[in-house]
């Protein structure tokens, strides 16, 4: 048997991020998107509650989860907002990647203040040249003497200008994924300057920048993992990064037919509740079935995770193409079945439309998660 | 000091409620169910007096079905110290009358010996509003209800209380028994890792037979009905038409 029931435990984390997300993302949400507010005191808020390092281990201040209780929580936490969950999710990224990858002294400097998330973290890998073919990102690190002179610039950095602390992938050696190293870059270090803030579609309640640096000198010591082995740690972060933000297209999806179930029950058209015509309700169950599948998945992929098996990272692909893409569907149906009033702010639905869309396309396209998971197949054959 | 918080398991305030079909009473049956809010504001105003270091030690106490321990834990996650249990029903369908909760608290408190009990005003199941009053005067401990502050200074809390037209404020002997009204305090969330840390404190399971008390239900439910459904609106195309079907309804 597999048995799919939530310990009591997991309800009880649940519980309390759906409640955080409820009275404190939800009734802000769309004042923060019009706004393009950063809300770095509700961030704080979440910090308080263990959410800012979910899956890190406790002795440097994390919750010591696993991967199916986080994704359980960031689901909880986008039905109050995807974009502040997505962060949030990314934030726990990065300080797993410092606890299982840091020395000693980084994990002490760093993972305690990032579980309060007093201090904010972003994931630099991203570069103007190099998207989905990452490993052949140019930012260069010259070793001078103790320290490493960094050059380059990042594109599309989720939480720049803010965070307080940088995982900047860089290359240090030859052409190729093992010529990659990774550094944590402190906000004020000289040399290092943000773009503006972007204008985009969605995740509008957290800023998006570049990242430049200008001859930046970086302590060697600030060195994340050996030298050579940046772009594996920055790939392992995406492993549990894709179910993360997965998960938060799945909140986000799950409050959008939640909302649309209590609309048609009121909304009246021909004389009676939407709710009570066939075909409407025909879309209503696909978009639960899908849903229901979409999470289905995503445990089965945090589940692997948890368990390091070695398909994690072709389920983990799968789940992020899979969820991200069914989920935007069931977001875009919300919104049509909403009528004109979907279409208007006000009701929410627009915005988590906006918000999904980019799911489909950070931390690995989904064109890109199809090409792991054909690699693996092929490769099983 | 010692506070006793008495917490009860009750179907969750955004639930849709709906009524048994017999109309013998609220369907429950795989229903969300919470902590009473009363109480949960009753739990912080405990952990914010031990971190003021008022407080030494917080018991939360549920009176009910097995399942409660759940409502235990979440007490024990905001920050209470420990929990008793006290199973009376076997089926979440009975409610323990108010008489019967404020005898079996007397016993607990005969035996724990707090310096205050800190409850919810009233239960929103059944808004009954009767629990901290009955166990006040089956102790003979005064009583501070509808506290929307509180304060402890030796032997006496002063209390601010919710009445009709404004706000009382009284000073009480202790021990007595404070009833928390929605004012007195925004109820924290439990963070993660006291999520975790609850199962390892303890939680003692007694029964309402080891206090003596008999549950059984003094009264009769007659008839549960749902509220009327709200009618259909009219739109008046002016404020002169308003008027005039105000003043056709009687209303004006
Ligand atoms: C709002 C936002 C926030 C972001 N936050 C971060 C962040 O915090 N940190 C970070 O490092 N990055 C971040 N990104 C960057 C994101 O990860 C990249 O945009 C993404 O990886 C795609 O890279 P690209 O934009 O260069 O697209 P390209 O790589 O140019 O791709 C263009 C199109 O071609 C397709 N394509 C490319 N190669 C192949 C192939 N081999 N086979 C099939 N199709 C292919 C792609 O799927 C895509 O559809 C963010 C992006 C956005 C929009």
């Amino acid at each position: 048997m597999i048995d799919f029931t939530p310990s009591e435990d997991q309800l009880a984390f649940r519980e309390m991020a759906e409640g955080f997300a409820l009275n404190e993302l939800r009734p802000n949400a769309i004042e923060w998107d019009e706004a393009k507010h950063f809300p770095t005191d509700v961030l704080a808020q979440a910090g308080a509650l263990g959410l800012g390092a979910i899956y890190t281990r406790d002795d440097v201040g994390g919750s010591g989860l696993g991967r199916v209780d986080s994704v359980m929580i960031f689901e909880a936490l986008a039905k109050g907002c995807p974009t502040i969950a997505a962060y949030i999710s990314i934030h726990n990224m990065c300080c797993w990647m410092i606890d299982t990858y840091g020395t000693g002294d980084q994990r002490a400097a760093w993972c305690p203040k990032l579980a309060t998330m007093d201090t904010l973290a972003s994931y630099c890998l991203t570069e103007p040249g190099a998207g989905s073919d990452a490993s052949a990102l140019s930012t260069r690190a010259v070793k001078d003497g103790d320290d490493y002179l960094l050059t380059g610039q990042k594109q599309f950095i989720s939480g720049a200008g803010t965070s307080d602390v940088y995982i900047v992938m860089a290359r240090t050696g030859d052409a190729g994924p093992g010529g990659i190293s990774a550094f944590l870059v402190e906000k004020d270090t000289p040399g290092l300057s943000f773009g503006a803030n972007e204008r985009k579609m969605g995740w509008n309640a957290q800023p998006t920048r570049t990242v430049n640096m200008d001859n930046m000198r970086v302590p060697a010591a600030n060195m994340l993992g050996a030298e050579g082995k940046g772009f594996n740690i920055a790939m392992s972060g995406l492993n549990g990064g894709r179910i993360n933000i997965a998960a938060c297209s799945l909140g986000g999806a799950q409050a959008a037919l939640d909302a649309t179930v209590a609309y048609m029950r009121d909304r009246k058209a021909f004389g009676k509740a939407l709710i009570a015509m066939p075909t409407l309700q025909f879309r209503l169950a696909e978009m639960a079935t899908k849903v229901e599948v979409a999470r289905t998945i995503l445990w089965r992929a945090a589940s692997s995770l948890d368990a390091k098996a070695p398909e994690a990272t072709t389920l983990c692909a799968m789940a992020k193409q899979f969820v991200t893409d069914e989920c935007f569907n069931v977001a875009n149906d919300a919104l049509q079945l909403h009528g004109g009033y979907g279409y208007l702010s006000e009701y929410g639905i627009e915005k988590i439309v906006r918000d999904l869309r980019v799911h489909q396309i950070l931390e690995g396209t989904n064109e890109i998660m199809r090409l792991i998971v054909s690699r693996s197949v092929i490769a099983e054959n | 000091m010692k506070v006793l918080v008495p917490v009860k398991r009750v179907i969750d305030y955004n639930v849709k409620v709906r009524v048994k079909a017999d109309g013998s009473g609220v369907d429950l049956a795989n229903v969300k169910m919470s902590m009473n809010p009363f109480d949960e504001i009753a739990v912080e105003e405990a952990i914010r007096l031990k971190e003021a270091g008022v407080a030494t030690e917080i018991v939360a106490v549920s009176i009910g079905v097995k399942q409660a321990q759940e409502t235990l834990r979440t007490a024990l996650a905001m920050g209470a110290d420990r929990a008793i249990l006290v199973v009376a029903a076997d089926d979440v369908h009975q409610d323990i009358e108010p008489l019967a909760v404020a005898k079996i608290l007397k016993g607990v408190i005969d035996a724990e010996e707090p310096g205050l009990v800190i409850a919810g005003k009233q239960a929103i199941d059944n808004d009954m509003n009767a629990t901290g009053q009955m166990l006040a005067a089956l102790l003979g401990w005064g009583q501070a209800t509808f506290a929307s502050e509180l304060t402890v200074e030796g032997d006496h809390a002063t209390v601010t209380r919710e009445v009709d037209g404004g706000l009382q404020t009284i000073k009480v002997t202790l021990p007595a028994i404070v009833t928390a009204d929605l004012r007195l305090n925004e109820p924290r969330y439990a963070s993660l890792p006291n999520i975790m840390k609850a199962k390892k404190k303890p939680m003692e399971e007694k029964t309402a037979a080891d206090y003596g008390v008999d549950v059984t239900p003094r009264l009769q439910v007659v008839g549960t009905a749902e509220p009327a459904a709200r009618q259909a609106g009219e739109m008046v195309g002016s404020v002169d038409e308003l008027v005039a079907k105000l003043k056709a309804a009687g209303a004006i």
